[in-house]
Parts: structure tokens; sequence; C-alpha cells
């Protein structure tokens, strides 16, 4: 009877213990948010609405700060960078599931999950010395000269600038959506792709089938990466050139994202209210991420609905 | 068809995977509007007999044929003949029912036909209304084409894949173990199936279950470590089996 009343001691102490790991999650979500609201306050007071419709950012004079122009630098250059970034790592998942010898794709899966060790700091520096001098001198005049006609292409080139940290950003979600859609791709039974290839189908045809099955799991990959991109901070802040601005006048001209004013001026933000307004820039980030996540849980809950019930081996 | 007696001929067939040999030596002629049988201890070789047939053999890493299989004559595994023409003729019906459960019935059924290219809804309606017919399923689902295939029982999900694999019009039907899965009214009804497909259609059916064999075949070929032991009608090898082997295993002495 002690011996018993012992062992239940010890399941309280695992369920206390662990109990409060679980809580800790949930426990610093709220503290993070207490804290960015408590922080913004003199922000949120004194603009209200204001600050997520305002597109004027004057810290020197009038005092004034609106994060507008930062939401759409933001939304573009993800936009930018799910655009180029989605179809690159679709097709590498499936040639690593589909088409690789099994040992090949291991090593070749190392490698590209290789790239998502490097530092962004690291991709901002390849990105000022190397890319950006690459894209202005090789790639941007052929882009002008073919689609310069659209507002979109015009203008002045830089080598820096929005589509320069859109091309940026697509190269640091690859290997998060494609290591993530390689195992979705891998995950889909094979007696799939056998039922297909009974049927007469070319390898084209069954890799659509794998597709289809896994879209929901693909889809979660997507919302991954460009949970990357809104919230990725150096990189951006290194290439887009950091003009505030409502909108810029082409895709070479030159931006700013939530996360790159952050960055860039809270060591600059010399009274309260500067302070505040860019903790509230953080606050919008972060509740842009939350709601990026949660959208996607919907997006994936619905996906799955229909194929509840089905048999994986 | 067309001056052959037999729908295949099987001709000195080795299978391989990797350096694994696990078909050795099968000759063997299987008749066109029949059910044949193919049993066999586990392992035997059964499965991948029936799979070198439409050439699925070969998709797994590693395996390899050697040997003439002659399908209406002509040898599936001549250089000019690609194996997804060769697929499109031979259907093929699966261990565990695999549905495609992200589509519904009705586009389970289609979808063989559509990779064919046919696009026309009238020419889809009453190929996916008659494949399920002929599947015994269509009265359960006809209301109702829309739900998803992952929907149905275990047995209405077999005779689903059937109907996909009839909707297409082949000319010969491959079964590896298709009731395996299955309860024992959902087996009956395949079976009562398999009987009436073979009316239209060569059937061949892998079975590790010998009552099964000879409920439904007319042919049964029995396989021991790769080798074709003997074959011959079902009565014939279960009521006067010629080797000893057979004999054994129909008997229930080893397996």
């Amino acid at each position: 009877m002690k011996d018993f009343r012992e062992k239940l001691r010890g399941d309280y102490l695992l369920l206390l213990l662990t109990g409060a790991s679980a809580s800790s999650v949930f426990i610093i979500i709220c503290l993070i948010i207490y804290k960015l609201i408590e922080g913004s306050w003199l922000s949120i007071q004194r603009f209200g609405i204001g600050f997520f419709i305002g597109t004027e950012w004057d810290p020197a004079i009038s005092q004034t700060f609106g994060a507008l122009p930062l939401v759409f630098g933001t939304l573009v250059t993800s936009g930018i960078a799910l655009l180029i970034g989605v179809p690159i790592s679709l097709g590498v998942g499936l040639v690593l599931s589909e088409y690789m010898p099994r040992q090949l794709s291991f090593a070749t899966s190392f490698v590209i999950e290789l790239l998502a060790a490097i530092p962004s700091v690291i991709y901002g520096l390849w990105g000022i010395f190397t890319l950006a001098p690459f894209l202005r001198d090789n790639v941007y005049p052929y882009l002008q000269a073919l689609l310069g006609f659209t507002p979109l292409f015009s203008g002045p080139i830089y080598g820096g600038g929005v589509l320069t940290a859109g091309i940026i950003l697509a190269i640091m979600i690859v290997p998060t959506i494609s290591s993530i859609s390689r195992d979705v791709f891998s995950a889909v039974p094979n007696s799939l792709r056998e039922a297909v290839i009974s049927l007469g189908a070319t390898r084209w045809e069954a890799v659509k089938i794998v597709m289809s099955y896994a879209r929901s799991g693909v889809i979660g990959a997507v919302v991954l990466g460009l949970g990357r991109a809104v919230g990725e901070t150096m990189a951006v802040t290194m290439v887009i050139g950091n003009r505030f601005q409502v909108f810029p006048s082409s895709l070479f001209d030159a931006w700013y994202t939530l996360a790159a004013i952050i960055a860039n001026e809270f060591t600059e933000a010399t009274y309260d209210l500067y302070l505040s307004a860019l903790i509230e820039v953080g606050l919008v980030l972060f509740l842009f991420t939350l709601m990026i996540n949660i959208l996607a849980r919907i997006i994936i809950l619905r996906a799955l609905g229909p194929m509840r019930g089905i048999a994986r081996e | 068809m067309m001056g052959h007696p037999y729908k295949f001929e099987v001709e000195k067939l080795d299978a391989y995977f990797g350096a694994r040999k696990v078909l050795s030596n099968i000759n063997m002629k299987i008749r066109d509007k029949a059910v044949t049988a193919i049993i066999g201890p586990s392992g035997c070789g059964k499965t991948t007999l029936l799979r070198c047939l439409n050439r699925m053999h070969e998709i797994i890493p590693g395996a390899r044929v050697h040997g003439k299989v002659l399908f209406n004559g002509v040898n599936i595994y001549d250089d000019e003949i690609d194996p997804v023409t060769i697929r499109r003729k031979i259907g093929m019906v699966f261990q565990k029912p695999n549905p495609f459960p992200m589509m519904s019935i009705y586009d389970n059924v289609a979808i063989g036909l559509k990779l064919n290219g046919v696009r026309e809804r009238k020419k889809l309606d009453s190929a996916v209304e008659r494949a399920l017919k002929m599947a015994n399923l269509w009265d359960e689902v006809k209301n109702d084409l829309q739900r998803s295939g992952a929907s149905l029982s275990g047995g209405q999900q077999q005779r689903l894949c059937i109907a996909r694999a009839l909707a297409v019009e082949p000319e010969a039907i491959l079964m590896d173990e298709p009731c395996s899965a299955l309860d024992p009214i959902a087996t009956e009804k395949i079976e009562s199936l398999i009987r009436n497909l073979a009316e239209e259609y060569a059937v061949i059916i892998v079975t590790h279950n010998m009552q099964q064999a000879a409920r439904v075949s007319d042919f049964t070929a029995f396989l021991y470590l790769g080798e074709l032991i003997e074959y011959g009608s079902t009565r014939e090898l279960f009521e006067n089996p010629k080797n000893p082997l057979t004999e054994k295993y129909i008997t229930g002495r080893f397996g």
C-alpha cells in the first residue's frame, strides 16, 4: 500500500512537471503579447487606428508614426519570395522524393538543409557584395529591356531594392519549404503511386497524383516559408535600401519592412513615443505571423476534411 | 483474339530484386475469358509473377526481368514497347484497397479515362456507370457519386478499385490477393464478381487462400521458391496433383 502511494506521488510529480512545461509555452506567448502591448501603449493611445492606416513616419519633426507602408513592404517582399521560392522548392521536393535514388536524395537533402543553417546576416552580406551587383549588371538591365514598359520594371537600377530583397528571401525559404515538402511527398503511400501507374499513367501524371494527395502538407510548408519570410530581418534590412515610402517607384526601388525598421531604428529611438511606436511595429509583426499561422491551420484542417479515414500505410 | 488462343504466354521468365532471383524460368500460357489462380506459400514469387505481366515489377528500384511475356502474341518486354501503353490495356487490383482518397467516387472511376484523354462528360458518365455496374457497386453509390472514395467500407473500396480498373476497358485484369483485407461477406461479393468478369476478360488472381483458388478459378498455377511446380486445370490440380510438392501444399502439410 505504501509502495502504491509512492508510485502515485511519482505520477503527480510527473503530471506537475509536464503540465508546467506545457503551460510555460502558453504563458510565454501571453507574456510576449502583454509586454508588446505595454511597451506600445503610448503609441496606441496617441495614434489609435491611425497607426495602422497612417502613411507617415516622421520621428524628427512632427513625431507622427504610421505603419501601413511597412505592412505593404513586408507583404510585397514576402509575396515575391513565395512567387519565386515556392515553384523551386516544390521542384526540389519532388526530385528528392520521386526521382532521385535514395542515397543521393539523402545527401542532397543534407546539403539543402545546410542552407537553412547559414546565419541571415551572411545572406545579407552575400546579398550586398555578390547578388546585388550581379543582378544590377547581368539581370535587371535585360528584365527592364523586356518588361520596362510596365511601371514595375522601369526607373533607375541600384542593385538593392524590393526585387533583390524578394530574391534573397526566396533563397532563404527554399530549404524550409523544400525539405518539408519532400517529407510530405515521401509520406504519400506507395500504394497510390502503384495504383495510378497501373492505370497507365506516365511519370508526370503519377507525380500530379502525389502532389494532389499531399496538397495540405504542401500548404503547411508554404505557410511556414511565408512565416519565415515575413519575420526575416537582417538579410532584408541589408539589401532592401530602407526607405520609408508608401509605394516604391518600381521593383528596383528601395523600400522598408516591419522587421527591417525595428532593427534599423531601435538604437536611434531617443524618446519614449518613438520607442513605443517601434514596439507597436513589433506587435503588428507578431499579430501578422500569428494570423498567418491560424489561417494556415484552418486551410490545412479543411484540406484534411475529405481525407479522414483513409488507410495510410 | 486475332488467332491467339492464349492471352499471355510467359516464356523463360526470370525476375530479380537486385542480385536476388525471385522467379526462375517460368513458362506458362494463360487463357482468355477464364480465371487463372496463382497459389503458393508466402515469398514464392506469386505477386512478382503477376506484376511481371503488366510491367509493374520494374518500377521497384533494382528490379529486373529476363525472358518474354507475350500479350496477344506481342512481347511486352520488347525494346520498342512503352510500358505505359501496356498498363493501359491490363487492369490491376491490389492487395489493399487503394482508392484515391482525395477524389470522389466518380473521379476515382473516371481517372483512367481522363489519363487516356477522354474529356466529354457524357462519355465519362456512361463509362463510370458501366464500370460501377460491372463491379456490383452502382446500386450502393449511385445517389452519392461525389462522396469521397475513402468514405466507403473496405469491401466497397475494393470494388471501387475494380471499377477503376474496368473503366478503361482493359483486355485482362490482374488481382493481387484482392480479398485478403476483407471480411467474408465482402470476399464473397468479390469472388462472384470475379466469376462474372471471366466472361469477358482474362482474369489472373494471386491468392494465398486455396479454397478461394478452388472456388473461383478455371486454371491454377502452383509456385514454390520462384519456380512453377505445377500448372493445369484447377480441378485436376486439386483433385489429382501430379507433383508431390503440390499435394503437400494443397493438403496443408506446409505453407
